[in-house]
């Protein structure tokens, strides 16, 4: 079930690869191949060397809360406020961000610096989606 | 006001193939052609502090600020009204370095208009309020507004469709030389122009560009800078805009002796102190034939309603043409890169390293074609 009734990604020749990561239930970051930065969103060219040569590692999905919002006005009738969304730090690389809801928690819950971890729900057959979970 | 003539130029170009299927995102292609055009101009990356997007790239500046590894850039710009007339990037770019909040910007258009392969986002809306004068009656595309207008200058000027396919014909040979072309190895005839199937009367499928994948960029710097990077510059004569009753209302009537095609040769040819007669090559943005045909009267090349005959007897076509049109196939052969492909070629006619080259050109006109927003230049060596 997703976190929230909103759209699901399409996945466009950048992303293709993070989201077929998604299905096999792995998170995948974009990792330049000369000077092994990380970046995400995924992009063509490195933007610390320019270099084109990039890879897909799977991290291992442990991160913290860096950041996180409560909405709680809803957009439009059917979204069900308040929802979190959070800014995850990956324990990979200090600044390496992603965005995701943490799906077990009560709004007081989250606070920033709080340990989490990757989780998967498969969608449909062909989408999966990410998201966090709170991490000892 | 002190005129911009001559005071600015186009240090590097950077392009990628043009193709039917790119097989990679546009964004991918904009970083490859403006990489390359920053790389030609012999600039480092971070030397760029202004960068102008051309609509509809579906790629933000941001994001190509980013991949540059800029921290920060003071000039930024998306233009509109592109996909008709030729980009108005470069204009943004002399306008950023005049008012000294860049020193080099680079300028870029990115699509996929053929394998469509994009990122899923807004679509390219030209004054919503037209819309319902227009799609109910089924007029809901391009095509069939040049139709009307093709149709019109027909009725008043005895134009024929034979006329209209010597530009097809003009720019597919020049196709045929450029290996970038899409059109590349596929000669036409005459005979092949009038047996091509009709989309809106009298427009038919070899009236009409072929869309393209692809990227191209540009590097524009103050002359002074220029000369002293990497390439001979190609100096701005002159630069201007111009907007009219647009060919999208469907009404657009291609025999008024006073329209944006008329400003826009005013403009450039009293900015760079010329007359068409100086023009050596022209690069017209050629999505359907009838438009260039208009434009040719429009720009002062021929009379109005005489650009029918002016188009003749290989006028159009290099070598011996009296004016060679788009010289790398433009739209309809080379593939449509929505203008941005007709400014690097026209750098290429100025550099000398063109698949038709002109000899001895010194001067090329670039503009977009009658019935849409767009831009002119006049360039030199």
């Amino acid at each position: 079930m997703p976190y929230l009734p909103m759209p699901l990604p399409l996945p466009y020749e950048e992303s293709k690869g993070f989201w077929a990561g998604c299905k096999r239930h792995e998170l995948l970051i974009e990792r330049c191949m000369d000077c092994h930065v990380y970046r995400h969103p995924p992009i063509p060219v490195c933007p610390e060397c320019q270099s084109w040569n990039k890879e897909w590692v799977k991290v291992s999905g442990n991160g913290k809360v860096e950041g996180f919002t409560i909405v709680t006005r809803a957009l439009f009738p059917g979204l069900p406020v308040p929802y979190n969304v959070v800014r995850v730090e990956l324990e990979e690389q200090k600044g390496l961000l992603i965005i995701g809801n943490v799906i077990d928690c009560s709004p007081e819950e989250i606070s920033v610096g709080m340990p989490v971890k990757v989780t998967f729900e498969d969608i449909t057959p062909d989408r999966t989606l990410y998201y966090f979970k709170k991490a000892e | 006001m002190a005129t911009i003539k001559d005071r600015y130029a186009i240090a590097g170009i950077g392009h990628t193939e043009y193709s039917r299927n790119s097989g990679r995102s546009e964004l991918h292609l904009a970083l490859e052609a403006i990489m390359g055009a920053i790389k030609d101009a012999g600039l480092d990356f971070k030397n760029i502090d202004g960068i102008v997007g051309d609509h509809p790239s579906r790629v933000d500046v941001m994001t190509i600020g980013n991949a540059l590894g800029l921290q920060k850039f003071g000039f930024f710009i998306e233009t509109e009204f592109a996909g008709g007339g030729v980009p108005s990037g470069l204009l943004h770019a002399i306008a950023g370095i005049e008012a000294g909040w860049a020193t080099h910007v680079v300028c870029y258009k990115s699509l996929n208009g053929s394998s469509k392969n994009s990122v899923p986002a807004f679509e390219f809306v030209v004054q919503p309020h037209e819309l319902g004068f227009t799609r109910p009656f089924g007029l809901l595309d391009p095509v069939a507004y040049a139709a009307l207008a093709a149709r019109r200058h027909m009725h008043q000027y005895g134009t024929t469709s034979r006329q209209f396919g010597a530009i097809a014909l003009a720019c597919r040979k020049h196709a045929n030389r450029n290996p970038n072309a899409i059109m590349h190895g596929e000669p036409m005839t005459i005979d092949d122009h009038q047996q091509s199937s009709l989309i809106a009367d009298p427009l038919r499928q070899l009236d009409c560009y072929v869309e393209a994948d692809g990227a191209a960029a540009c590097v524009v710097t103050s002359a002074e800078r220029a000369r002293d990077l990497k390439q001979e510059p190609v100096y701005i004569m002159a630069a201007s805009q111009a907007c009219g009753p647009s060919l999208s209302c469907g009404t657009m009537d291609p025999t008024v002796t006073e329209n944006e095609t008329r400003l826009l040769a005013r403009n450039l040819f009293s900015m760079a102190g010329l007359t068409p007669t100086d023009i050596d090559v022209l690069q017209v943005y050629d999505d359907f034939t009838p438009l260039v045909l208009m434009a040719l009267e429009d720009l002062g090349f021929c009379e109005k309603g005489e650009g029918g005959g002016f188009v003749e007897g290989g006028n159009l076509e290099w070598p011996d043409g009296e004016l060679p049109l788009n010289t790398g196939g433009g739209n309809l052969s080379e593939g449509c890169i929505e203008g941005f492909n007709h400014i690097i070629e026209a750098v290429k006619q100025l550099r000398g390293v063109s698949t038709a080259q002109v000899r001895d050109a010194e001067v090329v006109l670039v503009c977009g074609a009658t019935g849409v927003p767009t831009i002119g230049l006049i360039l030199r060596r």
